[in-house]
């Protein structure tokens, strides 16, 4: 899967396509979107887009890992790792697009 | 069980990235900035109802990932049950959000 990739570009010439700001601002106010996520998910913040999804924070403890390559165990420290949870909304609209059936259904 | 593991925190929604948009643009109407925001959470869903994977450089990666059909089971009656093949999408986040993530 994944014919095409949507960056960045195709983000802005569909804000300037369909809001009617310039392409410059377009451009800015994409990056200024992203930002603000980031900003928030950074001092911990959990961010909801209705009908898109949630991105959340997790904290994760220390454990033991492994270098695949060498087999050498390494401590893996404690971090905070970000998880992305779809919205029902979403996970239907993908599955009706791409099988015709909305998510876990049977056809 | 994940809840916990979140435990409470503040959550920004839309109305309040919305909200934060227009006090950083006076110079925008509202309108235009709930748009904008909708035009851009619509071109991700979108890209992924094609199955095509959106790159944000720095933020993350959207994608679509396939489950193919299986027998699963019920696990309070044992019984099995037929699990049609499914599209799950995918966020894998980018080095630099990443990275944020952990500096204090």
């Amino acid at each position: 899967m994944g014919h095409n990739t949507v960056t960045r570009a195709q983000l802005s010439e569909a804000v300037y396509q369909e809001v009617g700001l310039s392409r410059n601002e377009s451009a800015e106010l994409v990056e200024v979107i992203l930002n603000e996520i980031s900003d928030a998910l950074a001092r911990g913040e959990m961010v909801k887009i209705s009908s898109f999804g949630s991105f959340s924070v997790r904290q994760k403890g220390q454990r033991i890992g492994r270098n695949p390559k060498t087999g050498e165990e390494v401590p893996i420290l404690p971090r905070r790792v970000l998880v992305f949870r779809a919205s029902h909304v979403l996970k239907n609209r993908i599955n009706q697009a791409l099988s015709g059936a909305p998510a876990g259904e049977a056809a | 069980m994940p809840k916990s593991r979140e435990g409470a925190v503040n959550a920004m929604t839309k109305s309040e990235l919305i909200l934060r948009l227009s006090q950083l643009n006076p110079h925008l109407y509202q309108r235009d900035i709930e748009r904008l925001v909708s035009t851009i959470f619509d071109e991700i869903a979108e890209a992924l109802a094609r199955g095509d994977r959106v790159e944000l450089r720095g933020f993350g990666a959207f994608s679509v990932k396939r489950r193919d059909a299986r027998t699963g089971r019920n696990p309070r009656t044992g019984e099995s049950v037929q699990v049609t093949r499914k599209y799950i999408p995918f966020f894998k986040t980018g080095k630099q959000l990443r990275e944020r993530l952990n500096t204090q």
